[in-house]
């Protein structure tokens, strides 16, 4: 049953998807990020993918567009599981935000734009979640050092420096 | 307090809406919650106008940590994100990398996986219980429930060596078999755990002051669970029998037979009743997979991923070289992405693996069930008292090492 709901939706949505294939048992679809929301839009309505897993960017640095976003569907309905991707470049990393239509997107897209710098079109609320205020950079970029440290409260001096 | 110091939260409102409000904030370290999370909420004398939720207190870079391990470094980690039930995070782990490679584990490790998952369901559910109904002042439950999730502990160190975080999963199989007598101490702990959590029934089910604190307190309906993302005991209790276990079964959960527990209001005590019988039904998923447990390997015999004997690792060069390899290079999984969800006690635990070839993953994406549940839970408080927020959010169950990673 599941395979034959990715079907249909492979098939009713042809002429938007630059690529679509089913990988582990995930129907995976690639387009482009004007497309995004009103594809997503139609799979909530006529496909029943309810519920809003996860969002979250892959960078691949020194390719272009730089990254690739990476959202997964769930319906409840049918059991089947859908991941979306599209790829956005790095001057201007902008696809609509998912908030009109999914409320956990608020806080999804949050660490989304916390971490890789993501912006969201229309989601009201980017405040930094799991970093803090003022954090310079998007840590989950590969181009952020791994041992940067930018510390709130200055490390006591002790001798020898930090251990 | 210095007073200089940049203030790390930005609060979503500083005004209130009325002008007899007041906007309190709670946590990230208060007393009376368990885990560290900030609540700004607005309050119209005792009642909660607006309630702001801010994680990532425990945040430590666990996704950049993973691009610079080998696939296997991974596993002591993953055991850090829900640290109330570790083995989950294990398996949900090693299944993803394990699809990525096209490995098929053997029947003895997924018996044993899936006895181990609902094992640790059952300490997992205890130690949420027995949390929220010590806050609500019942501390002969939480001590009878924690005692028994102690044996649990207890028995699972004599199988894995550590008490909370077990690093006993692997890609392709497990670390260790059962030590000898392990099944006849858990039907002694599973024995007891019926008598303790009878008695737990008898002090909770129908006592006035837990009913009067929890019926219809953080209430939800499921259509506004799913818009919000809960899954899990959330989402069942609000009515909606959704259960990974049954909808997209994985391990041997298809060949047993077990029912899922829902809920009516969605509020603060379904959840409790929710976990409760959850943890009876786990018991009895446990009692049928002992009788199934078939005898074999515990690990594939695959020299992509299973380290060689050590005897062969002595006495021959290909296996010295195999075991080397492993060690310093990781198990090369195959290009590719992957998504692989198991439900945890909190709800979908989902990896998103992507791997480019080699022994180090490319990026782990952890889709955590107590992340999603924060973004979501100023919904359970708002409209009710501030002293509701405590049992609210202990019925969340957050696990700040998953919420934050």
């Amino acid at each position: 049953m599941a395979l034959g709901v990715l079907d249909g939706v492979k098939e009713r949505l042809a002429g938007k998807v630059q690529e679509a294939s089913v990988s582990h048992g995930v129907l995976v679809l690639e387009l482009a990020p004007p497309e995004v929301l009103a594809t997503i839009q139609r799979l909530k309505s006529e496909f029943l993918f309810d519920l809003f897993l996860d969002v979250t960017a892959v960078d691949w640095l020194g390719q272009s567009p730089r990254f690739e976003v990476v959202y997964h569907f769930y319906s409840t309905a049918h059991r089947v599981r859908l991941r979306l991707k599209t790829r956005v470049p790095q001057e201007d990393p902008t696809v609509d935000s998912l908030v009109p239509l999914y409320g956990s997107a608020r806080y999804m897209e949050r660490e989304c734009h916390d971490m890789y710098g993501i912006v969201f079109r229309g989601n009201p609320d980017l405040r930094p979640i799991l970093l803090y205020e003022g954090f310079a950079g998007h840590p989950l970029r590969k181009d952020y050092p791994k041992r940067a440290e930018q510390p709130l409260v200055r490390y006591r001096d002790s001798p020898g420096g930090r251990s | 307090m210095n007073a200089r110091l940049p203030n790390p939260v930005r609060s979503a409102f500083t005004k209130t809406e009325r002008d007899d409000a007041v906007i309190v904030n709670i946590g990230p370290s208060h007393p009376a919650t368990h885990g560290t999370i900030q609540i700004i909420a607005e309050l119209d004398g005792e009642k909660v106008v607006r309630a702001d939720a801010h994680c990532g207190y425990l945040h430590r870079g666990f996704e950049k940590e993973c691009e610079s391990h080998t696939w296997h470094n991974l596993i002591p980690y993953v055991d850090r994100l829900n640290y109330c039930s570790a083995l989950v995070n294990d398996f949900a782990y090693c299944e993803a990398v394990e699809k990525l490679m096209g490995i098929e584990i053997t029947p003895r490790c997924k018996i044993l996986r899936t006895l181990l998952s609902e094992y640790s369901r059952i300490a997992d559910h205890l130690t949420c219980i027995a949390a929220s109904l010590m806050e609500l002042g019942a501390m002969t439950a939480f001590l009878y429930l924690v005692m028994i999730r102690d044996f649990i502990y207890e028995h699972l160190a004599d199988l894995t060596g550590a008490r909370v975080t077990y690093t006993y999963g692997r890609i392709g199989g497990l670390a260790r078999d059962l030590p000898a007598g392990w099944l006849a101490r858990l039907e002694q702990i599973l024995d007891e755990y019926e008598v303790f959590v009878g008695r737990v029934h008898g002090l909770m089910d129908r006592n006035r002051i837990f009913i009067d604190r929890t019926r219809n307190v953080g209430a939800i309906s499921t259509a506004e669970a799913i818009n919000w993302g809960f899954t899990g005991p959330i989402l069942r209790s609000t009515g909606a029998p959704r259960d990974l276990r049954k909808d997209t079964p994985y391990l041997a959960y298809a060949e047993l037979d077990f029912e899922v527990p829902v809920g009516i209001n969605g509020d603060n005590y379904d959840r409790y009743y929710v976990r409760m019988r959850e943890m009876d039904e786990s018991l009895h998923m446990i009692r049928q997979l002992v009788d199934m447990l078939p005898d074999g390997p515990i690990s594939v015999d695959d020299r992509r991923c299973t380290l060689p004997e050590k005897r062969l690792v002595y006495t021959e060069i290909e296996s010295l070289i195999n075991h080397f390899k492993l060690i310093m290079e990781g198990p090369q999984v195959p290009a590719g992405e992957v998504y692989s969800a198991h439900e945890a006690p909190n709800g979908e635990l989902g990896f998103y693996l992507v791997s480019t070839g080699s022994g180090t993953p490319y990026k782990v994406h952890v889709r955590s069930p107590s992340f999603v549940h924060m973004g979501g839970v100023h919904r359970l408080m708002e409209g009710y008292q501030l002293a509701d927020i405590i049992p609210t959010f202990g019925s969340v169950n957050m696990i700040g090492g998953e919420c934050d990673r």
